[in-house]
């Protein structure tokens, strides 16, 4: 089997998540040939086959220009499967490079079995397995799910070049909100979903300053507008590590976990037995917010 | 101008979720089915346009499924969408996302659409491929996960979410195909004047031979429950027994009691 892995790049840089790509490969035990519009000076460490394009000359985004050069990689690899991070890179390229291979896509791949690749489905609270009925594949993998490996060791590199045509044009991109710098915090305070609404966040407010912490949010309440989006965990928000975190009503969508699972001690107040936080969380209570949230925080704050 | 929205009826994620006895999908008893959340951005979107535009757009809202999908495409048309679109298709969720996108494209095709919306991903299969598969057969330009959106003599500009908080800021022309993340617009409720006013409006049904519908490229072989792999603790009961557990818990586990807080 060949693999070829699709690399990105961000902010001026290679993406973090680009040595999971390697340890998909590695877990998989075979060698493996990279794509990337990337920059001369850091590029991946891996001993294979380096298609290379200049970022600086291709922009981070571009992604019509960017399939082009992705195929040139792949008529001259002819890879059975082709691998991206399921990114806004990967989930956005992935596809229109498997129409223009007339091969399946499998998205947010976690993990692989005997019988095909396996995807979480439902909010995380099912999994799915799928398997392609095409001779290759593309896959995107959810960042996070194979481990990272990195290597030092130098590729050899190949160049290569597309037409520039496009009808997307990049613009450039702006920096995150400013804000509250949550990856300081020893103790935060999220809210998610499960508080109702706009008014309870009040009462995950007063716990959060009970413990001394930081109020943080999951993205529907961002959405929503009843917390600022500089307090929003996850993927696409701040990542944090937290001495101590507490979800409250927050069902742990697997953007969600990408931002806090390296907290160190998780509760999790919630309703459903059933919610994916529970994988990560040290203890589960199971509660009704508007209950429960005032009656430890007073407890707290009586100490 | 032609704008269609596709959306998509999902079950309510947080029923209490079984696989059916093929063990391929939900088995759906007792489940409770709405509008896909991202989608419902997707058509508060089409009808800002139209609103921009004094109402010269003509809004199309498509779903795939079952007879009970028809009470989404209502809630749709509800919400200020002008027409609906049916595709009939008991086993749509057997299809594949390919297949999806072949459908709805034998809609389009003939339809003349000049923006067409989608969510950027559906929240019971989250494969993010339906959008831009659809606008690749149709050859529109597409730019999936945007926040924001504005349209001025038929050039858009939006802004994709991409990682850590930052945005990149694009720029296309129509024909367009766009994939709507959350957050990019507040979705209105339907009123009861325009509930009442939509049981007026049309839906048409089609069947999925009459759009075309491709053969699959994935297949299914096991659907089940993700195993919590938790070694945490579960407690249960009352308000202030549980508080009292809680802080004992904080105390031998954590150092955030011993700091003080605001106390």
């Amino acid at each position: 089997m060949k693999l070829l892995l699709a690399g990105e790049c961000r902010e001026g840089r290679l993406a973090e998540e680009v040595a999971e790509l390697f340890g998909f490969a590695a877990s998989l035990g075979v060698e493996a040939a990279m794509v990337l519009v990337g920059f001369p000076g850091d590029l991946p460490s891996f001993g294979g086959r380096l298609y290379f394009a200049d970022a600086c000359k291709y922009r981070e985004y571009n992604p019509e220009v960017h399939k082009r050069l992705v195929m040139q990689a792949i008529d001259r690899e002819r890879p059975d499967v082709v691998v991206f991070l399921h990114s806004s890179y990967g989930w956005d390229l992935a596809p229109r490079v498997a129409a223009a291979m007339k091969v399946a896509q499998i998205s947010g791949v976690t993990g692989i079995d005997g019988e095909g690749y396996t995807v979480d489905s439902c909010n995380g609270k099912m999994r799915r397995t799928l398997k392609p009925l095409t001779s290759s594949v593309v896959l995107t993998l959810q960042p996070g799910a194979f481990s990272a490996l990195r290597l030092q060791v130098v590729p050899e590199v190949l160049g290569i070049d597309a037409d520039q045509a496009s009808t997307v044009e990049f613009l450039g991109s702006r920096p995150p909100e400013a804000g509250v710098d949550l990856s300081r915090a020893s103790v935060i305070v999220s809210a998610g979903r499960g508080v109702g609404k706009k008014e309870h966040v009040d009462l995950v407010r007063n716990l959060a300053a009970a413990l001394g912490g930081e109020i943080g949010a999951s993205r529907p309440v961002v959405d929503a507008g009843w917390l600022e989006r500089s307090r929003q965990i996850g993927a696409s928000g701040q990542s944090v590590a937290p001495e101590l975190y507490v979800a409250c009503g927050i069902s742990g969508a697997i953007q969600h976990l990408a931002g806090m699972k390296g907290a160190g001690f998780i509760i999790a107040v919630n309703t459903d037995r059933d919610a994916p936080i529970v994988d990560v969380a040290d203890i589960l209570v199971v509660a009704d917010l508007q209950q429960f949230l005032p009656v430890l925080t007073a407890k707290i704050c009586a100490q | 101008m032609n704008i269609l929205v596709c959306i998509k009826q999902v079950p309510d994620m947080g029923g209490r979720f079984s696989s059916n006895a093929a063990g391929t999908w939900l088995d759906e008893a007792g489940l409770v089915f709405r509008m896909n959340d991202c989608d419902e951005y997707a058509v508060e979107e089409a009808l800002r346009i139209k609103e921009q535009l004094e109402g010269t757009p003509e809004v199309t809202a498509i779903s795939i499924g079952p007879v009970r999908v028809v009470e989404t495409i209502r809630k749709a048309l509800a919400m200020g969408c002008d027409h609906g679109v049916h595709i009939d298709d008991p086993n749509a969720s057997e299809r594949d996302p390919w297949q999806i996108a072949s459908m709805i494209a034998g809609h389009a095709l003939s339809r003349a659409y000049d923006i067409i919306f989608t969510g950027m991903q559906s929240e019971d299969r989250g494969s993010a491929q339906v959008g831009v598969l659809l606008a690749g057969r149709l050859a529109f330009s597409c730019v999936t996960g945007i926040t924001s959106f504005g349209l001025q003599d038929g050039v858009v500009t939006a802004e994709r979410e991409l990682e850590g908080g930052r945005s990149g800021l694009v720029r296309l022309k129509l024909p367009a195909l766009l994939t709507c993340q959350q957050g990019l617009n507040t979705p209105r409720y339907p009123t009861l004047p325009n509930i009442m006013k939509s049981k007026k409006k049309e839906i048409s049904h089609l069947q999925p031979e009459d759009v075309g519908l491709d053969a699959p490229l994935t297949s299914v072989s096991g659907f089940r429950h993700h195993e919590r792999k938790t070694s945490g603790l579960i407690m249960e009961g009352d308000a202030e027994e549980l508080a009292g557990r809680v802080l004992k818990l904080l105390d031998s586990n954590t150092a955030v009691l011993r700091k003080g807080g605001a106390r």
